[in-house]
């Protein structure tokens, strides 16, 4: 793996986290397929979806030698082996609920892959898909927040649910070196921004659970993810080396 | 929802130099987001440089009971297409 300018090599399995991040949010947002409230909005959702599938691709390629093929690493790890942080991992709700999700990850992965462009040639690449995911999300966020009172008062709701799952993206991750501090005032920054515009009230509520800080991250999981992933594992535990 | 959306005509330019060509339609709340939702359904594969997205509704187009006196007196000119002259051998780019 290469190395950053300052000579802080990424360490070899601090990607894995990006990894898990990208692969359960595609599957995530890929239940949209057949369920979203508009043709054009599925076809952006499974864009998004399908940007971060190949994120997670392209992570995982250089765990290989360390944890095994694409298809192993995805498929074949026990929920406790995943390092997602909780936020991806929440089911999607109503559209609100997931452009809120989205509104927050995408604020979070852009300035993340931008600070690790220069050692992580992925995130290089991929900061362009994420700026468009951010900007997806942001044009959502304002026109439902400011939308009718009925689509500001589910954005309202999806943004406190959602809250205090924001603080784990800024636990640090052993082998990245990021300004993780710096990184959390500009999320907070940007998000409050979007919300001001959007007529939205930034929540005041804590950033963690009591039991959940840096959680995922840990391997701790909360309770949907254990039947996500289920669903997402089990043809390729049925039909193990199964090809087509 | 959808069907309180507007209808838009997507044009997509594929290329700098050649002009923008009609490739769709599609419905959105307003201009932005048919901007992107275009971005989205034509031109996620390479396929465009520019974009202009046009409320279906502005567009003034012709009727196709007004055909005959629109286009026929046309049909029996063959004078105006540039064929009754021979071509000098060696020009190229004609």
């Amino acid at each position: 793996m290469s190395t950053h300018p300052a000579g802080h090599p990424v360490g070899a399995l601090a990607t894995l986290p990006l990894g898990d991040d990208a692969l359960v949010l595609s599957h995530r947002l890929g239940e949209w397929a057949g369920h979203a409230p508009v043709l054009e909005e599925e076809v952006a959702l499974a864009n998004i979806a399908l940007d971060l599938l190949g994120q997670a691709r392209a992570l995982y390629a250089g765990l290989a030698d360390v944890l095994g093929s694409e298809d192993e690493i995805a498929y074949l790890r026990e929920e406790r082996e995943f390092r997602n942080c909780q936020l991806v991992e929440q089911p999607n709700g109503d559209f609100a609920h997931t452009i809120v999700r989205q509104l927050f990850f995408s604020a979070y992965q852009l300035p993340l892959y931008d600070r690790l462009s220069p050692s992580l040639p992925l995130a290089a690449k991929a900061v362009r898909e994420t700026a468009y995911h951010r900007d997806h999300a942001e044009q959502w966020t304002l026109r439902l927040g400011d939308g009718t009172e009925e689509s500001h008062t589910r954005t309202q709701r999806a943004a406190d649910a959602l809250w205090r799952f924001t603080g784990e993206l800024f636990q640090p991750v052993e082998g990245l070196d990021v300004p993780w501090q710096e990184l959390e005032a500009e999320w907070t920054a940007d998000v409050r921004d979007v919300f001001d515009r959007a007529g939205l009230t930034v929540p005041e509520t804590p950033r963690h659970g009591a039991w959940s800080a840096g959680a995922g991250r840990q391997g701790l999981h909360t309770e949907p993810f254990g039947r996500m992933l289920a669903e997402m594992q089990h043809l390729h535990r049925s039909h193990p080396g199964a090809t087509w | 929802m959808s069907a309180d959306w507007p209808l838009w005509e997507v044009f997509v330019r594929s290329r700098r130099g050649l002009s923008h060509t009609h490739a769709g339609s599609l419905h959105a709340p307003d201009a932005q987001m048919a901007l992107r939702n275009a971005r989205d359904l034509f031109t996620r594969r390479s396929e465009g440089v520019s974009l202009w997205v046009v409320p279906a509704a502005e567009i003034t187009a012709s009727s196709p009971d007004e055909k005959d006196p629109f286009f026929a007196p046309a049909a029996d000119k063959p004078y105006r297409h540039p064929t009754f002259y021979e071509v000098p051998e060696g020009v190229r780019n004609l």
